[in-house]
Formats: structure tokens, sequence, C-alpha cells
């Protein structure tokens, strides 16, 4: 039975307002999503908790908000920390299951911190990047495992081989699948601006496709998942590649439940649902109950495409991921897009999206691996993604065997996110994750667009310093090439999967 | 004076040119060279002159400084590392990398040079180093050229291009001359300006081309028979919009 | 030009020189040997070998296997695995004589044999060959199968590369194609194995530089059970080499176009003919990690000629030339100089471009 409709858990943040220095605009007060502050004679904390997501402090024009921790002392236990006692009064009050959004924030493990690149000295010469070719462009999908060349009538040699449709990026990096529901149009419309421009790919994620961005389909890998929102023929061709969702690094084994407040008329329309009502993911795929089924769903999508798009499974890196990513590629799979624990989400339950998974620098390796070990590397292309912060991170992947890597959270925080982890509640007060008009009108699209393509470009940039550093010019010569990695600080077992050895050896 | 090098290791070689010179010696002259190193390397004295008959072995006038050297062959890679001052004449082809770093003086090469030529040669002051090449060049001509003027006259091109790909990348000073057709694919002009030369800048090169002319046996008439182009780095700076502070 | 002393001051790389004689006249062991030495301070005494093709013609349809073994245990059990599945017509030791600055030397073998049936239909001499080279080299400890075309050998060792020439007594050889080699290495300690040539069935590859793409190039050929055993980066390069061209069926040129691939920029040139450009495109993703990245120029024999290639941004020097129908190509000139008094042309071949010199017909058939 629930209790009490608020909450007798203090929130963890408070506004601190310099009043000496407030000139009362109210602009704090009108920019918070979550009504935490309000004004009477002057600003002040208001009737929601604070969650920190800065809209106040990087809008105020005098500098004068601050959001602090809110003290809260209480004697000090390791295992019985503030944090577990709230969530078990929140769940105390309520009966419920305890929501989050983006990903993991555990204090686990990063592996790609314990992963050092190599550089030339001496024996082979470092490149300059900024001075010779430096060559990023990736194919993602499948390759033959041979080139037959044929001499055409004047004597030339001739491509003989059918090539399978690729996806062709300027540079390893595409931004990760975020709905229409999840994000807002404006933020989607943000993403989708910076790939085009870029020249790489932007993910619809299972909301479908609205109707204001398909200028952009040719850039979009578009999402057939569970729900199947969105998903008819014409938003099938009209993409880059069609991509069956099967799992999230941040829920594996968990659907989706885009709640109704959400379903704006834009989302009402594009997902094919009427307004305001859930939008609700079934968990597995009721029409992929086996791997068998899986390699159905993949033709069916084909044949709906006139095999002319790669298809791609998406999928959480689960424990036995090694295997199952090698029934996916024999299933058919052009490339397999592993989500590690790390990733995030609109919203997902607390429980799943702390404790379920595993790490993707393990997944990726093994992946890698087991693909390496059938022989059936060549039939799909890896793509990694699930928590990568920096071009070091994308790097780190690539020497792990990712052809490229896919960012989420990256590209939401250019679009002014400050991860305050409130998604799923709709309140967004930067226009990202919320759909309330007032809010999302802020995003300005053509604004964000430019700086999530600066981060690419930056990044891109920073690709190119470390393969000059190791001496290559081309990124197809780092792709797997694990020699180029050593491990500090990892245990025996870890550096056997990752197939890195130790530094110094 | 002679001296046969067949068969000596370049440690004495190098050993008895630079005794020659201590002794006073203004010409030397060397017979049956093939393939010792760092012929003239470091070598002094602005009045000295050394022939190489056989090809020379790689770095050859390395950071020399002031000597004439004519290699009356082909020359091997590395020529005129760092060389702060002198005259390098080639009377054949001349390998990869001429010139890198070059502070100073002059190279003449007679027919083709390789990859790298002339890469980040310098200008400070009077010291301008010079490049002239007869035939055509490989890829990366002048690249990270600093200061200094690098000439390409492709006289004799023996089906190749002029210059190669990737020419004058990263150029941030002095100056690129190409003589006659190039294929502007080879230059990219983000960093570069491209224009014809004029009556100035020609008058600049002048000495460079008459020394060419008169050491190889050609008239400057023919070589002035093609128009000129002349590269130059837009900006000093061309990478200052690249970085930006960690915060 | 011998000077032992003051090796270990310089540093400069590796040494390569070759020839091939069109028509296939023989030339003489001591031809390569010369030119070598004449490279003597791009090696450190620490490794250097030939490859000589046309040695063998009393046994030339035989594979001629040189073997080292480090015990006699290794000996018999490479040997019972060859009697196994190979005829051998012959086997000795490899010839040698006592050499200063040569030392701690294998036994040293040869077998000239012949597989004597192959394990499945699908399966051809040549895949026996190499499976038989690939078990010996990772599962026989001790046993190295350094060698294995026909009517050709690989001499290889560790200390400088005149004296390696010297201690195989290869001025008794006649081929009509030697590559040399002299080594200054680098990442891995110096032993035999590790010497050039390596080699596999008929193709040999001296290599000058350093691979960086070896990490994704070797994982690449485990897909396709080549074992790289030999603790050295150059080995990818010949089993690439006989994946591209015996098993995949490219020929040389489109193998050095997968080594060495064009940059995207040249083959999205307006002006580039579209189905080379697709070709190239096909080639790039499809061997993307066949790709050899870094510095190198190698010298590849095999049994129809010679091929001197270099890195597409030319990181190592190479120099060709040409008189009658003698090709020869070397790190520097002055070694050609050695080969050959007078050559007709002397030219620096353009990065990532090979320059082939093929046998005519006659000698090959």
């Amino acid at each position: 039975m629930r209790l009490a409709t608020k909450s007798t858990v203090p929130g963890e943040f408070v506004q601190v307002v310099h009043h000496d220095r407030c000139i009362k605009c109210k602009r704090c007060v009108m920019g918070c999503g979550f009504n935490a502050l309000e004004f009477t004679d002057r600003v002040m904390p208001g009737e929601n908790p604070c969650v920190a997501c800065h809209f106040c402090t990087d809008h105020c024009p005098q500098q004068c908000i601050q959001i602090h921790e809110r003290p809260y002392a209480q004697a000090g236990h390791d295992v019985w920390s503030p944090a577990m006692q709230k969530r078990i009064v929140r769940q105390a009050e309520s009966g419920g299951v305890l929501l989050s959004a983006m990903g993991n924030d555990r204090p686990w493990t990063v592996l790609w911190d314990n992963l050092l690149l190599d550089a030339c000295q001496v024996t082979n010469p470092s490149i300059d990047p900024l001075r010779e070719p430096m060559e990023l462009r990736t194919y993602l999908g499948r390759k033959p495992e041979r080139i037959e060349v044929e001499t055409g009538p004047d004597g030339k040699p001739k491509l003989k081989t059918k090539i399978a449709p690729q996806l062709r990026i300027s540079t390893p990096i595409i931004f990760a699948g975020m709905s229409l529901g999840s994000i807002s149009l404006s933020a989607q419309k943000s993403l989708a601006m910076a790939a085009k421009k870029i020249g790489t790919l932007w993910n619809t994620g299972e909301g479908g496709l609205h109707e204001d961005l398909q200028d952009y389909a040719d850039c979009a890998i578009v999402q057939c998942a569970s729900g199947r929102f969105g998903v008819h023929e014409g938003y099938l061709r009209n993409s880059a590649a069609v991509e069956i969702k099967i799992g999230q690094g941040a829920k594996p084994g968990i659907g989706g439940h885009l709640p109704g407040r959400k379903v704006s008329s834009d989302i009402a329309g594009t997902r094919m649902i009427p307004i305001g009502s859930d939008a609700l993911s079934p968990a597995p795929h009721h029409d992929i109950y086996s791997i068998e089924d899986l390699r159905q769903l993949i033709y069916a999508l084909k044949e709906a495409t006139e095999y002319e798009k790669p298809v791609g499974v998406k999928i959480a890196a689960v424990h036995n991921v090694g295997a199952i990513a090698s029934g996916i590629v024999r299933a058919g799979a052009d490339y397999v897009y592993l989500d590690g624990f790390r990733g995030g989400t609109g919203a997902a339950p607390t429980v799943i999206r702390d404790n379920v998974g595993i790490p993707v620098e393990i997944a990726l390796a093994a992946v890698d691996e087991r693909l390496r070990k059938d022989g059936i590397r060549h039939e799909a292309s890896i793509i990694c993604a699930g928590s990568i912060r920096s071009s070091a991170d994308v790097a780190k992947a690539i020497a792990l065997g990712a052809d490229a890597v896919a960012i989420g959270t990256a590209a939401l925080i250019t679009l002014g996110c400050h991860v305050c982890q409130q998604c799923h509640t709709g309140n967004c007060s930067w226009g990202i994750t919320s759909q309330r008009p007032e809010l999302t009108r802020r995003l300005d699209p053509s604004v964000r667009a430019e700086m999530a393509a600066n981060l690419l470009e930056g990044w891109t940039e920073e690709l190119k310093e470390i393969l000059g550093a190791l001496g290559v010019n081309a990124v197809e010569s780092l792709r797997g090439s694990r020699d180029r990695l050593r491990g500090v600080n990892l245990t025996k077992e870890s550096l056997d999967v990752l197939g890195v050895k130790h530094a110094g050896e | 004076m002679e001296i046969d090098a067949r068969g000596v290791y370049y440690k004495q070689l190098n050993e008895q040119i630079r005794e020659a010179v201590g002794r006073g010696e203004t010409r030397i002259v060397l017979r049956n060279v093939n393939g010792q190193r760092y012929i003239g390397g470091g070598l002094r004295g602005d009045d000295v002159t050394v022939e190489v008959n056989g090809v020379p072995g790689n770095d050859l006038a390395a950071f020399m400084d002031g000597p004439t050297v004519h290699v009356m062959n082909n020359a091997q890679d590395g020529c005129a590392n760092t060389m702060n001052a002198g005259r390098l004449f080639v009377h054949g082809d001349a390998g990869d990398v001429v010139g890198y770093g070059m502070r100073g003086g002059s190279v003449h090469v007679k027919g083709h040079v390789g990859y790298r030529v002339g890469i980040h040669m310098k200008a400070y002051k009077t010291q301008s180093p010079v490049i002239v090449a007869g035939g055509t060049a490989g890829d990366f001509f002048g690249e990270y050229l600093a200061g200094g003027t690098l000439v390409l006259l492709g006289m004799e091109r023996d089906g190749k291009p002029l210059v190669g790909d990737y020419c004058g990348t990263g150029i941030h000073g002095g100056q690129i001359y190409l003589r006659g057709a190039y294929d502007p694919y080879h230059v990219s002009t983000e960093h570069i300006a491209v224009a014809e030369a004029d009556a100035g800048e020609m008058k600049a090169i002048e000495k460079d081309l008459e020394a060419f002319a008169e050491a190889f046996g050609f008239t400057l008439g023919e070589i002035l028979s093609e128009p000129f182009t002349v590269l130059r780095p837009k900006s000093h700076r061309p990478f200052g919009d690249l970085y930006v502070n960690r915060p | 030009m011998r000077h032992r002393w003051d090796w270990s001051k310089e540093i400069s790389g590796c040494g390569l020189a070759g020839l091939i004689s069109r028509r296939g006249r023989k030339v003489s062991g001591e031809v390569p040997i010369r030119a070598i030495a004449n490279l003597h301070d791009r090696g450190n005494g620490l490794g250097g070998g030939f490859a000589g093709y046309g040695i063998y013609p009393d046994y030339a349809d035989h594979y001629a296997l040189h073997t080292m073994y480090y015990s006699d245990q290794a000996q018999d059990l490479t040997e019972d695995l060859l009697r196994g599945h190979f005829s051998i017509a012959h086997s000795e030791f490899i010839p040698t004589r006592p050499t200063e600055g040569i030392g701690d030397a294998p036994n040293l073998w040869r077998y000239f044999a012949t597989p004597r049936s192959t394990r499945s239909e699908t399966e051809g001499e040549a895949d026996t060959v190499m499976k038989t080279v690939m078990r010996v080299n990772d599962e026989i400890e001790g046993a190295y199968i350094f060698s294995s075309g026909k009517n050709m050998g690989a001499f290889k060792a560790v200390g400088f590369a005149e004296d390696i020439g010297r201690f195989y007594r290869l001025e008794e050889y006649e081929g009509y194609i030697w590559t040399a080699h002299g080594r200054f290495p680098t990442n891995t300690q110096a032993w035999w194995g590790g010497a050039h040539p390596f080699c596999l069935l008929d193709y040999s590859v001296v290599h000058n530089g350093e691979i960086s793409s070896y990490g994704i190039n070797r994982r690449y050929l485990e897909q396709f059970d080549y074992k790289c055993t030999l603790q050295t980066d150059t080995e990818v390069m010949v089993y690439l080499l006989d994946l591209l061209i015996r098993r995949h069926g490219l020929s040389i040129e489109m193998a050095c176009e997968v080594l060495a691939p064009p940059f995207w920029k040249t083959i999205d040139r307006p002006d580039m003919d579209p189905e080379e450009a697709e070709l190239l495109e096909a080639l790039r993703i499809t061997y993307a990690p066949a790709t050899v990245n870094g510095p190198f120029a190698i010298l590849f024999g095999h049994s129809r000629g010679l091929v001197g290639f270099n890195d597409r941004i030319k990181l190592r020097p190479m120099v060709a030339a040409e008189k009658d129908d003698m090709l020869f190509i070397s790190s520097e000139e002055a070694a050609i100089h050695i080969m050959c008094e007078s050559p007709d042309r002397v030219w620096t071949p353009q990065a990532g471009h090979p320059v082939i010199g093929w046998l005519d017909e006659s000698v090959t058939s």
C-alpha cells in the first residue's frame, strides 16, 4: 500500500542564492523543469528537490546561484550509507520499483582507464597527422572472405565479387540509439544534423522516425525493436541501415516503458499510438524466442529492403556474449552492436541498471576473439557502446577489435545534459529528455548540432594524433591490434580475456 | 689532392678529408667512392671544394658549414641534412630527404629528387637555404617548410609528375617555385596560396637559376622558357585554431 | 669493408639487396654476398640471410625443406612427421664452413621431398607443405623449417650477412634470383630462426622496417591457420603474400594493392576509372586487416620472379636499376654498383608501387 504521496526522503541537493547579487530576473525560477525554485520576494528553493541539472546556474546572468550537496549528517556506516537508507525508505513508502536513468552510476572499475596505448620511438617512425595523410574512414557491414578479380574486355582487372551493402562513415564514431520519446525531437534533430555534417550516422532508437527528420533518414540507423513503434516499409527503405534492438546495456532483458505523460502528439504520430497512452516495449521480441527466429527476422528485414541495407543487431553485453554474438553473425547480421553495462537509458529499474550485464571492454574483447576463432569476423562489424567518454576510449575500443563506437551520453552532454539522471521524469530543464514544449523549445538544433559535430571533429583530430603516435596512417591498422595496448593494475584473468599484456611485458 | 676511396671505410675516408683540409688543401678529389657515409659531414672552410666520383653514402654534407661539394654521380638519401652553409652540386639524381632542416647554403641537383625533400628548412636573418632540383620530386616536397626556397624545374620529367602528392603540406614559411605544368591535385590549397611568379619573385631566384645553369650545362633562357608558380603559406600559424585549453 | 669493432654504436636499420636475371642466367652467390657487405653498416651483426632461386636444378621438382634443429629429439620428431607425409628423395647436412663471427649453429639439414598424399580431396600439395611447416614450427620445440620451396632455398643465421654467406658457402651456388639481408634487430632477441629471409613454399621475403600493424596482421592470419612462431614481424608479410596470391588467387600487383593500399583520396579522385575505384575500394575494405602499415621496404622472391616494394608513404629506402635482362634492387645505390658496374638505368621506385622482375616463361616452365 502506498503511504504518503510526497516522500519524506530529503533531496540530495540544495540551491544557494547570493541575494546581494541577484537582480530578480527570475530566469532560474522559470527555467527549472523540476519546479525546484520559487519566487516570493526573492528566489528560494521550491517545492520539489533540486536534482543538480544546473540549468539555473548556467543561465543566471549574475552567476549568483550555486548548487550544493544538502548536508545530511548521519552516523558513518560504510554498509548502510545514506544512499542505501534512502532507497529503502523510498520503497517502504511506496512498495515500488526504483527507477533510474542514464547509465550505471556505481563506482565499478572502468577498464579503459587501466589500458594504455603504445607509441613509436626510434624503431619505427611516428607519423605527423597534421601534415601527412591519416585515414579514419570506416565501412560497417559484411565483408567477403576474399575478393575475386576477373579480367575485363579491355584487359584491365575488374571486381567479380559482389560486395554486401556497407555503411561508409568518415570517422569510427556514430551516435547511439535514443528514441523520440526518450529524448525530444529537438535533441534528435541536433544529432541528425551533426551526423549529416560529419558524414557519420545517427540512430532513431525504437520510437520511429519523425516526419521532420525525413531529410536525415539516409544517415539514420532505424531500429526495429520489440514494440515495433513507427516501423513501416518506408521507414525501413529510406534508412541507412536497419537495427534489430534486442537489448540495451542499462537494462538487459528488460522491456521499455515510455509513460503516457511523455506521449505527446509528435510522439504519438511517429509511434502510431494514441496521445497520452503508455508506449510499452515487450522484454523480448515475441517473434524471437531463439536464434533461428532472429535469422527469420533478419531476413524478413533484408527481403523488405531488397538486400540494399545492412541489418544489424544490438544486444546488451551479458555473460555469454561471445557465443551470442557468434550466433547473431551466423544468423546473418551485418553488424553486432554491443552495449556494455554502463550504457545509458531513458528509464530503467535501478536494480537492473546497476547489477546486470558485464563491462563492454570485456564483452568486446570476448566477441572479437570468438568471431575470429569461428572464422566469421569478416562477416559482421562490431560497434562498441556503453560509456565511451573520450577519444582515448575510442582508440582503446578499436584496438580491442571494435569497428566503430557509438556515443549516447557524451552526445547528450554536447546538447546541454549535466547527467542529473532524471530523464524518466520528463522534466529535463534542458529540453533534451522532456517532451513539454516550453522546455524542448529551449534546445536550438542549429546551435546544438554544431556542438555535437564539434565533439566528433575534436575526437577525430585526437584519434589522428593517437594513430600518428602509433605509426600507422589508417585506422584499420589499429583495429584489433591488441599488442598496441598494455594493461596496468588488472588481474591476470582480466588481461587474459582482454588479450592484452601487462605493462612492461 | 686526390684520395682513392676504394675499399676504404667511411671513418678512415672522412678522417683523411678532414686532415687534408686541416693541412690547408682547398681542392680534394675523391675517386671510387661507393656508399661511404657522411662525406663532408660537419666540414668547415668556405674555400674548400670536394669532388666526389662514385656514389656517396647517406648523410652527405650533413651539418656542413662552408665548403662546396660536387657529386659527379647520383647521391643517396639524406644529403645536406641540417646543413648550415656551403654549396652542394649533385650532377645526377638525389635520394630522399634532401636538405632536412637545412639552415643555410644551397643544394643544386641536376636530376630528380626523392621523397620528403626540403622538409622543415628554415630561415633566420641572413641565413636562407635554397634547393634547386632540375627534374621531378616525390611526395611531401617542402613538407613543414618553415623558411628558405625550393625550386623544382622539371627540365626532364621521364613521364613522372613534376611534383608528388602532399606538396608543401604544413608549410608555414618560405616559398616553393614550380616550373611549368603541375597537377593541382598534388597541392592542397587549404594552407597554401598559389600564384604565378611575378618579376620580383623571379629576380629573387635569378642567381640560383644561373648557378644551376652554369653547373649543369643549361642556358638561363631554356630554364625561363616556362612560367613559374610560387607556393606560399597562407599563414605562419596554420594550426593555430586546432587546439583549445583543457578546462 | 668489415669493421666489427664499432657495430654496436651505429644505428641505421636493415639493408636489402637483390637481383634477378629475367632470362634465367645463373649468378654466383658471391654477388649478393659482396652487395650486402657494402651495406654492412645497415646491420649490426645480429642476423642476416639470403634466398636463392634456381639453385637446386637436380631436385627442381621437390620441395627443399631447410630445417634447423636445436636438439636430436627435435630432429627425430620432425623426421618422423616428414616420413609420414612425404617421400624424401634426398636429405643431408646443409654444407657450411667454420666462419669467424658465426657461432652456436643449430643442426642444419635439408630434405628434398614430395608430399606422398594430400589429406583431403580439396587440399593441394602446397597446402600439405604449408600445414607441415606450421605444425613443425609451432609444435616441435627446437625444430624450424625455414625454407620450403622448390628449386630455391634460404640461408640465414646470426652474424653479419657477409659472414653468413661465407658460412653457407654460397659462392658454390648459382641462382637466377638472389635476395640478401643484413639485419639490425630491434624488437626481438637475435636468434637464427628470426633472421631474414622468411619463407613459405616458394615465397621469400627480406624486409627493412618494422610493421606497426603486426598485431592485427597476425590475428588476421591466424584465422587462416597461419601460426606466427618466429617472433618477428616480417613473418606476417610472407604469410600474407601466400594467402593473397596462392590461396585467394590475387595477382602479385593486386596483392601489393592490398598490402599498401592507395589512399582514399586517390580512390576518390574524380578522374579515377569508376571500375578501378570499385575494385580498389573492395580490396581495401575486405583486406583491411591485411594492410601492412608502418615503414617497410621488402624484396619478395618467388618462383616466377622478384618484387621490390615499399610502404605507401616511403618510410624506408629503395633503389632499383636495370642492365640488359637484369634487375637490381637495394636499400642503397652503392650496393647496386657492387652487383653491376654500369647499370643502364637507376631509379627510385614510387612508394606503394611494386617493381616487378618476371622470369621469362622459358625459365619457369
